[in-house]
């Protein structure tokens, strides 16, 4: 199992788009992934569970991922967090 | 009379019958499936999500035909809540260990997910809790086989009062000729009912609470999509009022389709060319509707915005395809994309460029030139497209001679490759480069060696020539289109290309100018581009100007020392003229 804290860095905060993009990017693994943010934990893989983060920029979350491909896994969220969702 | 400020979408008046849309009431009942039907029930269930999402499908298709790229992405959210493992696989889960019927499944994970929502105090989370009802609606409907009801014989002219639209039915009311307006209870600005009903084009109010308790079957009731207002059973002088704004509008809008109609000539009947800018397949209708001379610059940067990976040739051919059958024998300039470094790493290139000076870095030609493969992608695709149309190619952020040679040389190759694999292609589409820094602009008769027409990109050259970063607070006042080295500096573009019987187009913010434009065509600019919504603006200033006069001022124009001396003799001649 591998945690790693990760900050919101896009201005707009995990909106519908970044949402939909880490839930993407989840599903392409067999670990389970979990971002957990003040203690209250989502999976991954749900756009729906990603909302309820309601997230804004600055936000710290920690993500959490078990399974065989966990390192790729976080390794390919935290690129993603650090690309802003390519929000200009 | 009862009056109702909800948010106002739409321009525009309608005045008329209310015409009440039941919301289609789901009443889900909880049943214990028998533990040998439950793989029935898992299976129901999932033909039930199978449906929803070809449902979602087609929604998507129509959208992306009468609507275009950017609303069908909004459906996409859709696809992506179908897709989540709460609905996946919880609900099935639930169905296995609680053995619940799939629609009271389905209702209970739902409504967990709801509760958590309506912990989070901002609209836009709010707005995507209407999303998740609608998608657990539909896979309702699907359970339960029932069909949503949408107003399918409405004879009279009516205004639709409902509690929430769906894209789907947005679509219908497009078809329905007699819906005059609508009105909802639900949306906001940023709902995608709201990004949906901009572009039917009838006044709509949403975001109004309760109207549907408010309203009832034919009650009167009049939609100021302006101001947001609904008035229900309004007084005989509200009705005369507004019956009055109505015509006030109607005749504005015949006043500009009028203008449409008309050339785009001075009072003394000169005809000045005047085009459009497109910056995507978005508004071809609109584009369509306006009888313009063409397509003056057709950029193409949204092909690669807001995506990962690069845009494939068939891709490209095909949206090159559908603007150039829709511009028919008018042309359409096609520039290649003027894309900055910070878009390369979204296109699976590994290099990471960071540069403290985008505007003078790794953009337009430079970055295509670099990844000539972009380049070689883009050009085919416009050539592959080109049969029988009007097209022309232009390259962007054009410095030197040396790399016209080289994209010159790129097109032969394709032009080689095309013939080779015996693939149709226009054979002279003529080829121009923007002149938009001030090294090209200086060198404009060397340029006319290799290219058969130009387009001065004046935000950009203005920007370069003043050295005036114009999202830079503390000097953006000093960027001048009026600066005698501006005027001077397109004097000598228009008078080299002209020597040479060449032509040369503007496509920057200063043609979309009252003032500008007038400088522009003094100067001798052969044709102007402008934004959609600026073109018919302009094409009345033009009508309301004299060519000959316009043409005498530019020696003063050219020899005064200061730009307010040049706006004064613009602004005297508008003035005057008219």
């Amino acid at each position: 199992m591998i945690k790693k804290e990760i900050t919101v860095q896009n201005a707009q905060g995990l909106h519908a788009r970044p949402c939909g993009m880490i839930s993407n990017t989840a599903m392409k693994f067999m670990s389970d992934i979990k971002l957990i943010k003040d203690g209250y934990e989502v999976n991954a893989k749900s756009i729906m569970g990603l909302l309820t983060l309601a997230a804004s920029k600055g936000s710290k979350i920690i993500v959490v991922a078990d399974g065989k491909d966990e390192e790729t896994a976080v390794k390919e969220l935290e690129e993603l967090f650090a690309s802003s969702f390519d929000e200009d | 009379m009862i009056i109702k400020k909800g948010i106002g979408i739409n321009m525009g008046i309608a005045i008329g019958k209310a015409y009440i849309m039941d919301e289609d009431n789901v009443v889900v009942e909880k049943k214990i499936i028998q533990k040998e039907k439950i793989k029935d029930e898992i299976n129901r269930y999932r033909m039930a999500l199978l449906k929803t999402k070809e449902d979602i499908d087609v929604i998507r298709t129509h959208v992306l035909e009468s609507l275009g790229k950017e609303h069908a992405k909004l459906i996409d959210a859709h696809s992506m809540i179908l897709r989540d493992p709460l609905i996946t696989k919880d609900v099935i889960n639930l169905i296995t260990n609680e053995k619940y019927n799939a629609e009271y499944a389905l209702t209970v994970k739902i409504e967990e997910i709801l509760k958590k929502f309506d912990n989070i105090n901002n609209s836009f989370f709010v707005e995507r809790k209407n999303e998740i009802i609608e998608i657990s609606r539909k896979i309702i409907f699907n359970l339960t086989n029932t069909k949503r009801n949408f107003v399918t014989n409405i004879n009279e002219s009516v205004i639709l009062v409902s509690n929430n639209i769906y894209p789907a039915d947005i679509l219908n009311i497009r078809k329905h000729a007699n819906i005059l307006a609508f009105c909802i209870n639900l949306g906001s600005k940023t709902s995608h009912t709201a990004l949906f009903a901009q572009n039917i084009g009838i006044p709509a109010v949403v975001g109004l609470g309760d109207i549907t308790k408010i309203i009832k079957n034919d009650d009167l009731v009049i939609v100021n999509g302006e101001d947001g207002l609904v008035i229900v059973d309004p007084t005989p002088r509200m009705i005369e009022e507004y019956n009055t704004k109505k015509e006030q509008l109607h005749k504005n809008e015949m006043y500009l389709s009028k203008i449409k109609k008309l050339p785009a000539v001075t009072r003394d009947n000169k005809k000045i060319n005047l085009m459009i800018n497109l910056d995507s397949q978005d508004n071809l209708d609109e584009y369509k509707s306006l009888n313009s001379d063409g397509i003056g610059l057709f950029r193409t940067e949204f092909l690669y915005l807001n995506r990962n990976g690069i845009p494939s040739e068939d891709e490209q051919v095909d949206i090159y395809k559908k603007v150039l059958s829709s511009s028919g024998q008018l042309s359409v300039v096609i520039r290649t994309a003027d894309i900055g470094a910070d878009k390369v790493s979204n296109m699976g290139i590994k290099e990471m460029v960071l540069e403290t000076n985008p505007f003078m870095g790794f953009r337009g030609i430079r970055l295509f030139l670099r990844y000539p493969d972009l380049l070689k992608t883009q050009l085919k695709a416009i050539y592959r497209a080109s049969p029988s149309r009007n097209v022309r190619i232009m390259i962007p952020m054009v410095t030197s001679v040396d790399e016209i040679l080289q994209v010159k040389s790129i097109m032969d190759d394709i032009k080689k490759e095309l013939t080779a694999k015996n693939i149709d292609f226009n054979q002279n589409i003529p080829f121009g480069v923007m002149i938009e820094v001030p090294s090209s602009a200086i060198i404009t008769d060397h340029i006319l060696e290799y290219v058969d027409f130009l387009s001065v990109g004046t935000n950009d050259l203005i920007q370069y020539l003043l050295a005036v970063d114009r999202v830079n607070q503390y000097v953006s006042s000093m960027y001048d289109p009026f600066h005698p080295a501006v005027l001077r500096i397109l004097n000598l573009v228009f008078q080299t290309a002209h020597k040479k019987g060449k032509k040369v187009s503007v496509c920057g913010e200063m043609a979309a100018d009252l003032l500008g434009s007038m400088a522009l065509i003094s100067l001798g600019a052969d044709s102007l581009s402008v934004p959609l919504k600026m073109f018919l603006k302009i094409k009345q200033h033009i009508r309301n100007l004299n060519y000959e006069r316009l043409m005498s001022l530019s020696t003063k124009i050219l020899n005064s020392d200061l730009s307010a001396k040049t706006v004064e003799l613009l602004q005297n001649e508008l003035t005057n003229g008219n």
